[in-house]
């Protein structure tokens, strides 16, 4: 592939297990093993009832737009090759929302409420994004 | 300690030129500022015990509160940067207020300046997180999210959003400080590119140069002073501070229980004000900030702000120098400055008759802090 001139991830400490997964197109959260909370972003603790015991449970990929925007401005030349694009607030069927894209979709097809699932996008060797595509569309 | 409120006031205003500004730094313009607020006070540097500043957007190194102490020729008992962003304007004054009342100063400058129009390219465009990846960069895109997920919950219309921006740019064509004067009408908001939709780009604020400051100081010592004291009523604040991909609410903002705070310290309600310079990074932050504040039902801000309501004559003006739209992009201490010349019958053709109690908003990140202050003359 050519090289990727967009902006990669920076993984932490924290976050570096997701981007693993990511890699290997899993997407996976952190699961309290105490109350069963799923966080994210990561963390070191549950945010509901403080336990430091967790696994990176596998996520179903599936959920809904909670809000989305399109972005006409491009913010560098990376993005200039690429506007108008899509970005939204997936809520997760397991509960948690997350930033990402909206692709293979039309932008004026696009709403809140609209069922979505997870679709892989490799970038690098080490990255691959999680975005989204209406659910069921091939 | 009992309640503060009309404990303490703002006794001095001040602001450099405004707009596109080169050659003056972050500091230069928060001393240039504060310069201006202690004269107009009637003070001096040997007055000053206390100097709360808001950080650089731009960007400053660790003791910038310190280095600007020493640029002013102050040393003092008080000092410190507050990072909230945009609700670092409200919170210096209540900490100043709180300062004085626990005896650690007496007289406390609260100031920002920042040159993010003609100094360190990319300051508001800057990639500082994960999100960069899948292109959310910017201050709109945040805010453009929460105003679609109000129009989604109660219909709010890009036109409804629009009438902000014409109201403001109004009373923005009768202060000869604004960095834009030209009156526009619906049709050119309209047609205005998209930035992040649904924002159009007079859906957004500006990016300016500039820097504002005042001076607080106790009821007593107001008294003694050149003009006419502005007393600090009520005040609150409110940080949801999540990223707002994990927020409860998008439509709910830190305003709500900071402006019960401020009411119920104030001891007044949302009729009793006569005039409310609003946070208005965006046209979306002040309609759901009108909302939260309760001067109409959540879901109604759309047309609230329709038909004249907010603009000057109508029953609440707001922004009447033209706000964070139309008179300077500098984060919020323009809007008190404002808030204060009307309170002392400071302003010309967009007084506000008979002015007596204001409140101002600030707040910042996207919508994660909130703060309010409710002033009266
Ligand atoms: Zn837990």
């Amino acid at each position: 592939m050519t090289e990727y001139a967009g902006p990669l991830p920076t993984p932490t400490i924290d976050t570096a297990p997701f981007w693993e997964h990511c890699r290997k197109h899993e997407l996976r959260m952190q699961k309290c093993l105490d109350c069963g909370h799923v966080r994210y972003p990561a963390s070191v603790i549950c945010p509901k009832c403080y336990s430091e015991n967790s696994e990176w449970a596998s996520m179903s990929g599936k959920g809904t737009i909670y809000s989305w925007v399109v972005f006409h401005q491009a913010y560098g030349a990376f993005f200039a090759g690429i506007v108008p694009y899509a970005v939204a607030i997936v809520e997760l069927a397991e509960g948690p929302r997350m930033l990402t894209n909206i692709i293979a979709c039309p932008l004026d097809e696009i709403d809140i409420g609209m069922p979505v699932e997870v679709a892989f996008e490799d970038i690098t060797a080490e990255f691959a994004l999680p975005k989204f595509r209406p659910l069921g569309k091939p | 300690m009992g309640s503060l409120g009309d404990k303490y006031a703002i006794v001095g205003v001040g602001h450099t030129k405004l707009g596109k500004v080169p050659g003056v730094s972050s500091i230069g313009f928060n001393v240039l500022a504060i310069k201006a607020a202690l004269e107009d006070a009637g003070l001096t540097r040997e007055d000053v015990d206390g100097v709360l500043v808001k950080y650089p957007t731009s960007g400053f190194s660790s003791l910038f509160s310190g280095k600007l102490c020493q640029a002013l020729g102050i040393t003092n008992k008080l000092m410190a940067v507050i990072d909230l962003a945009g609700a670092t304007i409200g919170t210096m004054v209540q900490y100043a207020a709180m300062a004085i009342d626990a005896g650690l100063a007496t007289t406390v400058v609260c100031s920002y300046g920042d040159n993010p129009l003609t100094g360190p390219p990319g300051t508001y465009g800057r990639v500082n997180s994960d999100d960069a990846a899948f292109g959310f960069v910017g201050a709109p895109a945040g805010y453009a999210m929460a105003a679609r997920r109000h129009m989604k919950e109660y219909g709010t219309t890009s036109e409804q959003l629009g009438a902000i921006a014409v109201a403001f740019r109004k009373h923005a064509s009768m202060n000869r400080n604004a960095q834009m004067q030209k009156p526009i009408t619906l049709e050119d908001h309209q047609r205005s590119r998209w930035v992040v939709e649904p924002f159009h780009l007079l859906d957004c604020c500006l990016v300016s140069d500039g820097g504002a400051a005042v001076v607080v100081t106790s009821a007593e010592r107001a008294k003694t002073l050149n003009k006419k004291p502005v007393y600090v009523m009520g005040w609150g604040q409110a940080h949801p501070a999540w990223d707002i991909a994990q927020r409860e609410s998008l439509t709910v903002t830190g305003a709500k229980r900071s402006g019960e705070m401020a009411f119920k310290m104030a001891g007044v309600s949302p009729k009793d004000i006569d005039l409310a310079e609003i946070y208005d990074c965006f046209t979306y932050t002040a309609l759901v900030t009108l909302e939260d504040y309760g001067f109409c039902k959540k879901g109604e801000g759309g047309s609230f702000v329709q038909n004249g309501r907010i603009e000057l004559g109508g029953e609440l003006p707001c922004n009447t120098a033209g706000g964070l739209l139309s008179e300077s992009g500098m984060p919020g201490m323009l809007l008190l400055v404002e808030a204060v010349r009307q309170l002392r019958g400071e302003c010309g053709p967009r007084q506000v008759n008979n002015a007596e109690i204001a409140i101002a908003s600030s707040q910042g990140g996207i919508l994660t802090t909130h703060a309010t202050l409710i002033l009266r003359r």
